[in-house]
């Protein structure tokens, strides 16, 4: 996904945090974060993944106007058909990896520019044959800085995986 | 706090139980607050019928937050500088999640650390390594 201003903002962590049902008070307080080492809020290890909600074209989001491909009256709400495969919605997470060049505070202002990887394939018991791609991401601050280098495999299947 | 290097040996463990009968209003609050909105997680009526699966599972990048979480609790804040994992399995509402760190390696100022998350069955759910800074 490529991103042309993130805004990192306290706010925003806290919620993220409160997702991953962290509780550390860095991720919440200004003033108990003024004491720890770092010096102030970071965000969570993860949370450079919500950069999806500054991509205007992020597929995973219902657009205003738009058909949306969960259900409504419907159990989709478009009319082709909304699997494509195993899993719908765009395939399943493989993997994914960060490297930390510093970490995420408020009031970072991050672009992401987003690199194909490479692409494999592999034949599975579970869910038929898998499809892989790699993407990488590499989050830049607002002076230019390489903050965080993403690396993601995402993978289509055949069919739903087996249970 | 951070580790300190002499305190740490190879093979040394940190277990915490991540989530316990995961919710699916906490796959939503993930979903709200990442932006994923793949109905996949939050959507059991296009996920059964349209997709195939017994019921909404968990955004593998909650399972890899919760992790984070235990790893971060361990090493300290802001001392990591690699997290990586591999998604194994999927996570259901209703599962208990507990996560371990094992010391694989220890120089240079960084320790690397192996990291396993497992379900209330031992089903490995995550795999994965994270490095950190220690002093």
């Amino acid at each position: 996904m490529a991103v042309d201003k993130f805004l990192v903002e306290a706010s925003h962590i806290m919620m993220f945090a409160r997702s991953i049902a962290d509780d550390n008070q860095i991720y919440y307080d200004g003033d108990y974060a003024k004491g720890t080492e770092p010096g102030s809020i970071i965000a969570p290890p993860t949370f450079a993944q919500s950069s999806a909600q500054f991509d205007p074209d992020y597929f995973l989001r219902p657009k205003i106007g738009e058909p949306w491909f969960g259900s409504g009256k419907e159990p989709t709400g478009v009319t082709s058909s909304g699997g494509g495969g195993g899993g719908g919605g765009g395939g399943l997470h493989a993997e994914q990896h960060f490297e930390y060049h510093r970490h995420l505070k408020p009031g970072d202002v991050l672009s992401a520019e987003v690199k194909p990887g490479k692409t494999w394939e592999r034949e599975s018991k579970r869910a038929g044959k898998l499809t892989f791609s790699e993407t990488v991401t590499e989050y830049r601050d607002q002076n230019g800085e390489l903050v965080i280098t993403a690396t993601g495999v995402g993978v289509r299947t055949e069919r739903p995986v087996d249970q | 706090m951070a580790l300190k290097a002499s305190d740490l040996s190879i093979g040394d463990t940190y277990t915490e139980t991540l989530v316990e009968n995961l919710s699916r209003t906490q796959i939503v609050q993930y979903a709200g607050a990442s932006g994923d909105y793949n109905p996949l997680h939050t959507d059991e009526i296009f996920t059964t019928k349209v997709a195939g699966y017994p019921t909404v599972f968990a955004h593998g990048m909650l399972t890899m937050g919760m992790t984070g979480r235990m790893v971060t609790n361990y090493v300290g804040d802001g001392r990591l500088t690699k997290y990586g994992v591999r998604f194994t399995s999927q996570v259901w509402p209703g599962d208990t999640l507990s996560s371990t760190a094992t010391v694989e390696d220890l120089s240079d100022g960084i320790v690397r650390l192996n990291l396993q998350t497992t379900n209330q069955e031992g089903t490995v759910v995550l795999s994965g390594y994270a490095e950190a800074r220690v002093d």
